[in-house]
């Protein structure tokens, strides 16, 4: 494909990924965990099928400690895409009071590794559209486009289907499913030149403003509301407004900010392009050694 | 705007290849921060002291890294000036001859690593012979290690000479052939001064430059392989796939293949706006003049010269770890076509390292072949030179569901032996999703009534299997009849008198030896049957052919 831009080559590939996943496999789901990537991936559904309607549901793993902002562009996308927006919690965990602060990495298994699991078997998905990228993490860097769950639903990176050309197998036994990242060939870089050349809305935390804050850790985390005020016994003067924006989206507490002017989408590319710290930095889940991405993955992280 | 080369990297474990890599990252500014810092940490831990090791920014896996070796493909992202590249850091050891053509099936250029001290070693030849195949057309020689040789001339030349003979014996069209030192960082990003007597392009500057699609441009007509039909309502009904080939325009007549019909175009989308014109590698979605028989696996096509075939030639890669009999049946997967096959026939093996052609009985994991392969009805084929998308394809096996081979098409309607489809006892076997057994009853005699039996039949239906409960008349051959059935590849309840003969057959089984302790009730004789006929990875229907 000679004459197409490296940005048109990608949306190409990913939207061959998409077509190929609803064409073959018995009851495909698209996650969408309302980031940057998520919203390019919907972007390229809605294109891959158009004039017709992704021909799948929307499913949402909602930790309960999302951003505000977060959850309410989630429904005004639904809404104005006319999608199918499917969300899951994690009932159990909430009951049990799992939450950020007290429990640490088995927050992260319970609420969103678990409740994922949970969600896929409850609807029996056998195909989960992921946004995650080889470009993000060195263990991501070798996965398949179209990733193999056994019935556990974990992954062997010993054992990966060899996969050539644009020739996917999708063929599964009884329980067994696959997880597959469109985006895989792409960079975040590519992500916020696709975002800009599309104009593509995306949640208002990308952009600088001045938000509630306070440091922990070395991050720079938002008082999103007051459970984090209750949890940390916080005072009014640990909290300060500084003006911030996200390069990356999660749970708020777990999510930190960098201090920035870019409030335009021209000015977060143009800072993004520049950018001498990958975005991974500011997840805090992933600093806990070499490799613990890739431990998290064998049990069925995204 | 810039434009994206897909390559990747060939060499084996001490050829310096994640070194290579590494450093083309790292000299051109490229590594994150917290990447750069992680890297300074790990070399701390790492094998060779002090130095940065480049090698372990590519190295992702827990496992490649407790034994310092690269097992799976790694796919790097990084952008000069003048392009966006995605480089495929591939493992060189034979064992993992798959996961390096998975990377090569990717890649429209090919970095071989040649270690200068070394020269041309047999596995030079398999990585050159596995990219051929694969389809890659652009080759860079990279003679590394050039600091261990003194920068030597001389012995870089000689090394050229034995490249050159390989290009030949491949048939390679685009060589280049460049004198690095990883390591060192020598022509890698930057012109080397430790050696005058290059005067061609360094690493970089090449990969920047050389343009990968004079030879795709030459790919007759326009096709378009089928991938779905939309239909969002009753008027609209479109069919969506990515051009492969030429372009299209409003007004053009195109022929959906297989039926033959033709059609005009009446209006294109590209991804979801209208234009009246669309080319190679672009999604779209085509609505026609009229109704045309066209569903996923079609081909729409304009002069392309594809043709329709239900048998062909392929040169294949086996991948599996169980070995390849002839006979034994796949789920073919070819363009967005997906249809059973059988492997008809071996012509002969290709020895990966020499190329010589041996005659073969069967292959084993990594082995080369070119084989004889025949689908249950015509399909739109090309050969893999002149159209790439319907020249490639998958063998998947049909009981593990693993890519068992790749391969691609290299004559259409194959000889009159390879056009013979017929279907075995395995592939039946394999639809009823059970073994066939035939179990020899004796009511009366091995503790069983004639009502359990009849019972035990009607539970096994309700558990999906296919069954036949077999009374014979007097004077009936029934030994043929099971034998029949069970090449059929149902499960048979065979009632026989307590003195009647053992069946002399392979898949018969005496009651009384299968029998579990206690009372022959049918639910026992159902449990026991449902266990004894499940189909499992071990049944090897390649044994199976008549």
């Amino acid at each position: 494909m000679g004459n197409l831009s490296h940005l048109d080559a990608l949306e190409a590939e990913a939207i061959y990924i998409i077509r190929e996943v609803a064409a073959e496999a018995e009851k495909p789901v698209m996650l969408y965990s309302i980031g940057k990537d998520s919203t390019v991936m919907m972007h390229l559904a809605l294109k891959a099928f158009y004039p017709e309607k992704p021909p799948f549901p929307f499913l949402h793993i909602n930790t309960t400690w999302k951003f505000h902002e977060m959850i309410a562009f989630r429904d005004a996308q639904a809404k104005k895409y006319g999608l199918t927006m499917l969300e899951y919690k994690n009932e159990e965990g909430i009951r049990e009071g799992i939450n950020p602060f007290d429990h640490g990495a088995s927050y992260t298994d319970i609420m969103k590794t678990q409740a994922l699991k949970q969600a896929l078997t409850k609807y029996g998905f056998t195909a989960a559209f992921g946004g995650g990228r080889r470009d993000e993490e060195k263990s991501r860097a070798k996965e398949r486009v179209f990733s193999f769950r056994n019935a556990a639903q974990a992954w062997d990176p010993k054992n990966q289907r060899p996969e050539m050309w644009k020739l996917y197998n999708a063929e599964l036994h009884k329980g067994e499913s696959i997880r597959v990242f469109p985006l895989s060939n792409w960079t975040e870089k590519d992500i916020w030149q696709y975002i800009r050349r599309e104009q593509l809305e995306i949640v208002s935390l990308y952009f600088a403003k001045e938000r509630p804050c306070i440091e922990r850790d070395g991050n720079i985390i938002m008082v999103d509301d007051d459970r984090i005020v209750k949890k940390l016994h916080l005072r009014p003067e640990d909290i300060q407004q500084r003006k911030i924006r996200f390069r990356t989206l999660g749970c708020y507490p777990l999510t930190g900010g960098v201090e920035s002017d870019a409030d335009t989408l021209d000015a977060i590319v143009e800072e993004t392009l520049g950018a001498v710290e990958s975005e991974r930095t500011s997840r805090v889940i992933d600093h806990e050694g070499a490799g613990s991405m890739e431990r998290r993955k064998r049990e069925g992280y995204f | 705007m810039n434009d994206l080369l897909k390559f990747i990297t060939c060499g084996s474990v001490d050829d310096g290849k994640s070194t290579l890599i590494g450093h083309l990252l790292y000299d051109a500014k490229l590594i994150y921060a917290d990447q750069k810092e992680a890297l300074l940490l790990d070399s701390k831990v790492g094998s060779r002291g002090g130095a940065i090791d480049y090698s372990l920014l590519l190295d992702g896996l827990l496992a490649e890294r407790e034994q310092g070796i690269t097992i799976d493909v790694a796919y790097r992202y990084f952008t000069t000036d003048r392009r966006s590249f995605i480089c495929a850091d591939t493992p060189g050891h034979e064992e993992y001859t798959r996961n390096m053509a998975c990377g090569a099936s990717f890649a429209d250029l090919a970095i071989i690593l040649v270690d200068a001290s070394k020269g041309v070693l047999t596995q030079t030849r398999r990585h050159a012979r596995i990219c051929a195949l694969m389809g890659i057309r652009y080759f860079v020689f990279a003679v590394n290690k050039m600091d261990l040789i003194g920068y030597d001339e001389a012995q870089f030349r000689a090394i050229e000479v034995e490249i050159g003979a390989l290009r030949q014996e491949l048939g390679l069209e685009s060589v280049r052939i460049i004198p690095v030192s990883a390591t060192e960082g020598d022509n890698i990003t930057k012109r080397s001064d430790r050696m005058p007597w290059y005067d061609g392009e360094v690493l970089q500057e090449y990969l920047e430059t050389v343009d990968v699609t004079a030879g795709a441009a030459a790919e007759k007509g326009f096709y378009l392989p089928v991938q779905r039909v939309c239909r969002p309502n009753q008027s609209f009904r479109g069919f969506a796939g990515q051009i492969e080939s030429g372009s299209v325009a409003v007004g053009d007549t195109v022929t959906a293949l297989p039926s033959g019909e033709q059609a005009e175009v009446t209006h294109i989308f590209v991804a979801d706006h209208e234009e009246k014109r669309a080319s190679v590698g672009q999604p779209v979605t085509l609505q026609l003049s009229r109704e045309v028989d066209v569903s996923r696996g079609c081909v729409l096509e304009r002069e392309s010269g594809l043709s329709l075939a239900d048998a062909f030639e392929a040169e294949i890669l086996w991948m599996d770890d169980v070995p390849l009999t002839v006979g034994k049946n796949f789920l073919i997967k070819l363009g967005t076509k997906k249809i059973p096959g059988i492997l008809s026939g071996i012509a002969y093996r290709t020895d990966i390292h020499t190329g010589e052609h041996e005659p073969a009985e069967r292959l084993e994991k990594n082995e080369i072949a070119h084989v004889t392969i025949a689908v249950t009805e015509p399909i739109v084929l090309g050969l893999f030179d002149e159209h790439r998308t319907q020249g490639e394809l998958l063998l998947i096996d049909r009981i593990t569901n693993n890519t068992a081979a790749c391969g691609v098409v290299r004559s259409i309607g194959a000889a009159e032996d390879a056009a013979r489809v017929y279907a075995t006892p395995a592939m039946r076997s394999a639809l009823n999703w059970q073994k066939p057994l035939v179990t020899v009853f004796r009511p009366g005699a091995d503790g069983t009534t004639a009502r359990a039996v009849a019972e035990a039949e009607y539970r096994l239906v309700q558990s999906g299997r296919h069954t036949y409960l077999y009374a014979p008349a007097a004077g009936e051959d029934y030994a043929r009849t099971a034998a029949h059935l069970a090449a059929a590849g149902v499960i048979v309840l065979l009632v026989l008198g307590a003195d009647a003969p053992r069946l002399d057959l392979p898949e018969a089984r005496e009651w009384s030896a299968l029998a579990p302790a206690g009372e022959q009730t049918a639910q026992a004789i159902a449990a026991r049957l449902l266990q004894e006929t499940l189909l499992d990875a071990a049944f090897a229907p390649g044994q199976w052919v008549i």
